[in-house]
């Protein structure tokens, strides 16, 4: 087993498609450090802020439940030979179901939600398993070219135990016709890639009378995998 | 073999409703023993301001998080750490997100009192000695100054494993 044999599908910097990317994808390559120098190099696992037990829930922020389609996403936190990230931070934010965020920068002309904010966190637990409610995004347009628009997605942030395991990524909901037009999940090259980044629907996790329920792991970049092989 | 990692995607322009925290910008208090504070702007290839960036500062037990204001200018609130085992020198990780990284960006902050601990250091040492004070703070009368310049002319190091 060499490392040669990892798959990796990580985007490049530059992706002109995406128009973003043309001033600020580095010209340079990076300098490789020896992945060994990193040992033992412990990342934040929490953050600095406690989570407090109501904050992976996304529709009871406010005084009234959010409109939109209601959603269980859940799914665990691995490192690549499988084993549970433990007790690892993981944040998420995402627009409400009109395809509005509350952020102040985004002006689409879609309705905002006082009853939604759209941001949560949750600590995985033993099992690395995180579980977030929310409601299903909407698609919005986003000008990087003619009738731009993003497919449903949330945004998510994790941490894992060390400096190489962070991850900023986002998720998005089967089926949606808007891939195949999308240069942001299209920087990836390799379909292979691109269906890590797709939930799936899960009648298991949907909650009868209640919320639908996707699953969705995560797979961090390990040192333990890489160590065995060595 | 392993798992294929979960691909990165950028943080996106809208974040700032949710990642940003209390105090999230210093590690440690402002007036605690051996805080020094720690001012660069974040700039694009056109030498533009990044006013949609997002900073995280980590060394052993500190993480510290900015966001860049409308000029692209962070700001950090950290211990110096100590030196490492093996010559280390004294430094901090640093990571850059923004709309437009389609993965995020790491560097390294290395201090400008340090320059014999940063000459022997085995990080600095991979980077071409002409490119090196890319990674090195300024001091600017007790404010360290580290501008990160993703592309272009002076354009920052950057580390991968």
């Amino acid at each position: 087993m060499t490392m040669a044999e990892q798959l990796e599908f990580d985007p490049p910097y530059l992706h002109p498609d995406y128009t973003s990317t043309v001033l600020r994808a580095p010209g340079q390559a990076p300098v490789r450090v020896p992945a060994e120098w990193f040992h033992h190099t412990a990342g934040p696992a929490y953050g600095r802020v406690a989570v407090g037990p109501n904050d992976h829930d996304l529709t009871r922020q406010h005084a009234g439940e959010p409109l939109g389609e209601r959603i269980i996403v859940t799914g665990r936190v691995l490192d690549s030979d499988g084993s549970p990230v433990r007790h690892t931070l993981v944040e998420v934010w995402q627009a409400n179901a009109a395809g509005r965020y509350i952020d102040p920068r985004d002006d689409h002309p879609a309705p905002l939600d006082p009853n939604f904010t759209g941001a949560g966190r949750c600590l995985t637990d033993a099992e690395g398993n995180y579980r977030f409610v929310t409601v299903k995004p909407g698609a919005y347009p986003w000008r990087n070219h003619r009738n731009a628009w993003r497919p449903a997605h949330i945004h998510f942030s994790v941490f894992g135990p060390e400096l190489s395991s962070r991850v900023i990524t986002q998720m998005y909901f089967p089926g949606d016709p808007l891939f195949a037009f999308d240069p942001i999940l299209g920087s990836i090259s390799d379909p292979r890639g691109r269906d890590l980044l797709v939930a799936r629907f899960d009648l298991d996790t949907t909650e009868p009378e209640w919320a639908l329920g996707y699953r969705w792991d995560i797979v961090l970049r390990g040192r333990n995998a890489t160590a065995a092989e060595a | 073999m392993g798992l294929p990692p979960t691909p990165s995607q950028t943080v996106g322009p809208f974040f700032a409703f949710a990642l940003p925290f209390a105090g999230d910008h210093a590690a440690v208090e402002p007036d605690a023993p051996g805080a020094v504070r720690i001012e660069g702007q974040l700039l694009d290839g056109a030498g533009a301001p990044v006013p949609d960036g997002l900073l995280e500062a980590w060394q052993g037990d500190q993480f510290a998080r900015s966001r860049t204001d409308p000029e692209g200018v962070f700001h950090f609130v950290v211990r110096k750490p100590a030196a490492g085992p093996d010559g280390r020198a004294p430094h901090l990780e640093v990571t850059v997100f923004a709309r437009g990284l389609l993965r995020h960006l790491r560097t390294r902050l290395y201090f400008p009192d340090e320059e014999e601990a940063n000459a022997a250091d085995p990080v600095l040492r991979l980077v071409p000695a002409e490119r090196r004070h890319t990674l090195i703070a300024r001091d600017d009368a007790g404010v360290l100054r580290f501008d990160i310049r993703l592309q272009g002319e002076d354009e920052t190091v950057f580390l991968s494993l």
